[in-house]
């Protein structure tokens, strides 16, 4: 069990904002933490591994990590971090990476083929992609058997084939090692695949905490409804056309003269379509 | 001819330039390391203290360092008294002045070198349970060669090169303080131009070398990592 209660004074964009952050995550949980850029997220991670300080407690498996007369710093958290940028010592090869962290060959070797990098383990970090990087990220972090894993947004540099690929093998690490995870990012389809609960933050503070399907899934009276942000307004000979990002995809919708007025461009939107029809590509 | 050369200046300015780069290394790696992660208010004093020798002129830095090593200042009289060392006109007072000299030509390449680290390298290594000291030594530093490599060959080279420093401190004592940059003012001031031109020459020849020798390794090291 962890538990959580931190608070701290942030500067963000729009000025100084206070992160209040207050949870409690069963063991082996995966906890997928959304929200916009400057909401906190980051920081959040941060704090939790120890490389920023904060007001409050931070109690991981009956130990205290953070309290008012205690801090403790990042060597003594077991914790594995995987950097946005993977961080990987340069100078290393792939398995001096995964060694630098514990002098467990074993692990190491598994750690490397259930990422299908065995073959490459002599490699630098300099002649891999960023996807075989990012795996190289994620064993490291798990070296140390860590008591809580902190993704900060894992894949969101990689292409949607390896996303999807190491998507899996997240999945089938964190089944194995059941470690207690907490992963920023901004994919639905990812969180949804991957977490068991999801946490939104706004400005700093809690706006929603349950699981994935309930914030995510979005449909009311058998009616599919859209998130979409409005690219631009054509006006053609008839009727004006919306022009929507949903996604990756670009979609035209056909929208009255009295809504192009109404609309700005950059909204978000909701899209509401009644008839539905699924077709396999 | 070349026989009739006296070398000994040479082997003054390099063993200078070699004693110098070897106790600035030592002392500015702490500093550098220091000045790359504080966010301190007195590090842009610490930083302007360790520049003032690029800017001020040689003279008034000999000037200083004479005034505060000689046996009449409390300092020059300690390490005579205690240590029977003297420190103006000596070898010893010109590793002393060579040091406060080169001092920012060893610091800043190596401050540069840490800042420009990835600073999540740093923090993974200490998420991984690795000290400061652990950090340093098997991260930072193997990550930084061209830094440390500009920062050792260039304040190796600019000791060999000084003059007006040591002139003030050290003066020409033959086979004591007489190096190869005051050695060519003497040779000029008596009107021997052909050894003027042979130690000139030497002098231009290692000064292009080492710092061909900085850029190939450089180039080398970028071409390495596909930078």
């Amino acid at each position: 069990m962890i538990d959580i209660a931190i608070t701290k004074e942030l500067d963000g964009a729009k000025g100084s904002m206070a992160l209040s952050f207050k949870v409690t995550i069963k063991q082996g949980e995966f906890v997928a933490l959304s929200g916009k850029s400057g909401s906190g997220k980051t920081t959040l991670l941060r704090i939790l591994a120890g490389l920023e300080k904060a007001q409050g407690e931070i109690c991981v498996a009956d130990k205290i990590w953070l309290n008012s007369t205690t801090f403790y710093p990042p060597q003594k958290r077991e914790i594995g971090f995987v950097f946005q940028d993977y961080a990987l010592f340069e100078n290393m090869t792939i398995e001096q990476n995964l060694l630098f962290v514990a002098k467990d060959t074993q692990l190491a070797q598994h750690l490397l083929e259930v990422t299908e990098l065995s073959s490459m383990k002599h490699r630098y970090p300099h002649a891999l992609s960023g996807g075989q990087k990012q795996r190289v990220a994620i064993c490291r972090a798990l070296m140390k058997r860590p008591k809580l894993l902190l993704l900060d947004e894992p894949l969101s540099a990689l292409d949607s084939t390896m996303r999807t690929k190491l998507q899996n093998e997240l999945l089938a690490l964190h089944k194995e090692f059941q470690t207690t995870t907490i992963m920023v990012s901004h994919d639905s389809s990812e969180i949804y695949k991957l977490a068991s609960r999801m946490v939104v933050l706004e400005n700093g503070a809690i706006i929603q905490d349950a699981p994935p399907s309930e914030v995510l899934l979005e449909q009311k009276n058998n009616t599919l409804t859209l998130r979409a942000k409005l690219l631009c307004i054509q006006e053609t000979a008839t009727q004006p056309q919306a022009i929507v990002t949903l996604g990756q995809q670009l979609t035209a919708i056909t929208i009255t003269k009295e809504e192009a007025q109404h609309l700005s461009i950059g909204e978000d939107l909701l899209i509401n379509a009644k008839e539905l029809t699924l077709q396999a590509l | 001819m070349i026989e009739s050369i006296n070398f000994t200046p040479f082997f003054l300015s390099f063993k200078l330039a070699t004693i110098t780069a070897l106790i600035l290394f030592c002392i500015s790696l702490p500093l550098a390391w220091y000045l790359s992660q504080t966010h301190s208010k007195i590090k842009p004093f610490i930083e302007a203290l360790t520049a003032l020798p690029i800017v001020l002129p040689p003279s008034v830095l000999g000037f200083y360092i004479l005034y505060a090593l000689s046996y009449d200042s409390p300092i020059g009289a300690f390490f005579e008294e205690y240590f029977g060392v003297k420190l103006v006109f000596s070898f010893t007072g010109l590793v002393v002045a060579s040091c406060f000299y080169s001092l920012p030509f060893m610091v800043q390449p190596l401050q540069n070198g840490f800042e420009t680290l990835n600073k999540h390298m740093l923090e993974a290594s200490y998420i991984a349970g690795k000290g400061k000291l652990q950090t340093l030594f098997s991260v930072a530093l193997p990550n930084m060669k061209p830094a440390l490599m500009t920062a050792i060959i260039i304040t190796f080279a600019h000791t060999v090169g000084e003059f007006g420093v040591v002139l003030m401190v050290g003066g020409s004592i033959p086979q004591e303080t007489k190096v190869a940059s005051v050695a060519i003012y003497e040779m000029v001031e008596i009107m021997d131009y052909t050894t003027a031109h042979i130690y000139s020459a030497i002098m231009l020849g290692i000064s292009f070398l080492v710092l061909l020798s900085v850029y190939l390794f450089n180039a080398h090291h970028t071409k390495r990592l596909g930078l």
